[in-house]
């Protein structure tokens, strides 16, 4: 078991008047269907304020009669312009209930919960992105912010992987990534269909096209479970240090406060401690991965 | 702490101890019910629990443990957190407010749980929820004066008294409570609604012949000190006993619903019959419940009941503490009780010691 030295439980009390329960409502000024299961919804915040948010962190979604559900923040604070989106897989109650509304409704909203990316510490380094399937939802805020201070890092490689062709996230901008000289995009996909020209594969088949200087490259993932231990191997065989790994963790924020128990990973409580973890942090957790 | 030793002599005497005489007693909590919610342990057929009461006489002060802890007056089993009407999206409004409450008959084990939730409800995340409702609540414990049954092992984890956490503590005395007072809500409590005394030379006496008759009773159950329990749990991670409890393990969550420890909840929607208005409300849930882990796609990150037991037992024995510096169990034994296959904590801890003594992992 590990300490999480850097980032202890946090032991500030937070205001003693204000209920963390109560959600406050924010408008749906969009809905951008992606896939047959994902929609990106944009909101916005009472009188227009910013959510104040960093790339990595999540959101609890109330549809009031239905429940809360923990979302991540899939914009990034430099396109937050008082609103912000988040990109919904229909899986279960509450993101049903959320594809079912429409544009002028109301969602009630907690957050931002947790740790992100310290994004900062990344300037001047080389980023690889290895997200799977819906990973690509929390990474987008952070590949964005990158995007938009571009000047400040290195080199940007993004290997993107999807089950097949129709469930690849955001498209359009997977297109202007691939059209940008200074990005370095590789997609596949895990079964192809006819229309797919592109590599047919598990994500861990890409790594053997990109070569990188590990000593000065960052390397995020966040994907379904099962992903993690394969894409740590081929970060590992790049030469990626361990400082130099982050995971964004799944887990169940039921109450994004670090009481309800559900996100523990041994004795992390997942929703302040992460949802993003320096893999250094986390490797003596038993239950992390 | 309640007090062990009281000095003799006048001049020395501890100006907190009081005595409330039995009938006194009957009064006081006879005077309290017009402007209080009164709970205490009441019998039931199948055992004692933390009720409200509308009459002195349903209290019995001397019995031996309750089913649920009184927890359930702090942390209910269901509370609504706010109630919503779904127009517009939403308005959400308050929950009802909780009347003040006296506790009476706390425990010192269940002293020692409460003042653990207090830790957890009021640092980090500010819980205004639990804290309004404990803000509100005075609690009067009572000394322990023999174990409750085989499963008691509160002398083991230091919770056979306690030093603080109560307003008003009581020590039986036979036809008189020797009354320690520990807040000053717990002195006006006193002043105003009974007619307590000053105790006298022989009752300090008595107070003391009580309590040194007190300690031989409780036994130790723990091969170890409770301190070495924390590096015990850190280095058992891998043991073989987690395989062998999971096995036998009913993932009913017995154990977690009577715990006086654990705080997890769930929370979840209720909707009335117009489909407008409703409320969010948490529930007690438990960890040793299949899909506790289990997130929407449908993965669950503690699948077997051998990592579910191995978590619970991680946290009653090394999480809470370090997180929150007080032990996550406090020996009060309902979960040994309660449990269907004789999982207890006694010979769970008992045997991870020995496994770690023997080396045999």
């Amino acid at each position: 078991m590990v300490a999480i030295a850097s980032y202890p439980q946090t032991k500030t009390v937070t205001s003693t008047d204000r209920d963390i329960y109560a959600p406050e409502m924010g408008t749906i000024i969009d809905i951008r269907p992606l896939t047959a299961l994902e929609k990106v919804f944009t909101i916005q915040l009472p009188k227009g304020r910013s959510l104040g948010h960093r790339p990595g962190q999540f959101m609890e979604v109330s549809v009031f009669g239905i429940g809360e559900a923990p979302i991540s923040i899939s914009s990034s604070p430099s396109r937050s312009n008082g609103t912000f989106e988040l990109c919904v897989r229909k899986v279960g109650d509450v993101t049903t209930a959320l594809h079912n509304l429409k544009v002028g409704d109301k969602v009630g909203l907690r957050g931002p919960f947790g740790r992100g990316f310290p994004y900062e510490n990344f300037r001047g380094k080389d980023i690889l992105f290895a997200p799977g399937g819906l990973g690509l939802a929390p990474l987008r805020s952070l590949i964005n912010q990158v995007l938009d201070e571009r000047n400040l890092y290195g080199r940007v490689i993004i290997l993107y992987g999807a089950r097949n062709p129709g469930e690849l996230l955001f498209k359009d901008e997977l297109k202007a990534w691939s059209e940008r000289d200074d990005v370095e995009l590789m997609l596949t996909v895990d079964r192809g269909d006819e229309t797919w020209t592109g590599n047919v594969g598990v994500i861990t088949t890409l790594f053997k096209y990109v070569s990188i200087y590990p000593r000065n490259t960052v390397a995020i993932t966040c994907g379904p479970p099962v992903m993690y231990r394969f894409v740590l191997m081929e970060f590992f065989g790049k030469g990626i240090s361990e400082g130099n790994i982050y995971l964004s963790l799944e887990r169940k924020m039921k109450c994004g406060v670090g009481k309800c128990g559900h996100c523990q990973i041994n004795n992390v409580y997942a929703c302040q401690s992460g949802p993003v973890f320096p893999y250094k942090e986390i490797k003596g957790l038993e239950e992390a991965l | 702490m309640a007090p062990l030793y009281y000095s003799l002599t006048t001049e020395e005497q501890n100006v907190s101890l009081t005595i409330l005489s039995k009938t006194a007693f009957q009064d006081f909590v006879a005077r309290l019910l017009p402007d209080y919610r009164v709970v205490g342990p009441v019998p039931h057929d199948i055992g004692y629990s933390f009720e409200e009461i509308h009459d002195p006489s349903e209290l019995q002060m001397g019995y031996p443990t309750t089913i649920l802890p009184p927890k359930k007056w702090l942390l209910p089993t269901k509370e609504t957190l706010f109630k919503f009407t779904r127009v517009n999206g939403g308005v959400i409004e308050d929950p009802p407010e909780t009347p003040p409450t006296v506790i009476l008959g706390v425990h010192t084990c269940d002293l020692h749980a409460i003042q653990l939730l207090d830790t957890v409800f009021s640092s980090g995340q500010y819980d205004i929820h639990y804290m309004e409702r404990r803000k509100k609540t005075l609690i009067i414990s009572i000394e322990c004066l023999a174990p409750c049954d085989e499963h008691s092992f509160c002398k083991d984890m230091g919770t056979l008294t306690a030093d603080e956490g109560y307003d008003l503590h009581l020590t039986d005395l036979g036809d008189a409570y020797a009354v320690d007072v520990g807040t000053q809500a717990g002195a006006e409590l006193l002043q105003k609604y009974s007619s307590s005394t000053t105790a006298t030379k022989e009752e300090i006496q008595k107070l003391n012949a009580v309590i040194s008759a007190k300690w031989p009773k409780f036994s130790y159950r723990l091969d170890f000190d409770v301190s070495e329990l924390s590096s015990i749990m850190e280095l058992s991670m891998k043991s073989p006993l987690w395989e062998e409890l999971g096995n036998r393990c009913l993932a009913c969550g017995s154990c977690t619903n009577v715990c006086p420890t654990c705080f997890c909840f769930d929370v979840k929607d209720e909707v009335e019959l117009d489909l407008v208005t409703g409320q969010r409300v948490r529930n007690w849930d438990s960890c040793q419940l299949d899909d506790f882990a289990t997130v929407a796609g449908g993965h669950n990150f503690r699948a077997s009941r051998a990592l579910r037991q191995r978590h619970r037992f991680m946290r009653k024995g090394k999480y809470i503490l370090d997180a929150h510096k007080h032990l996550g169990c406090v020996g009060c034994g309902r979960c040994a009780r309660a449990c269907l296959v004789d999982i207890t904590p006694v010979s769970t801890f008992n045997e991870l010691y020995r496994q770690q003594e023997a080396g045999s992992h």
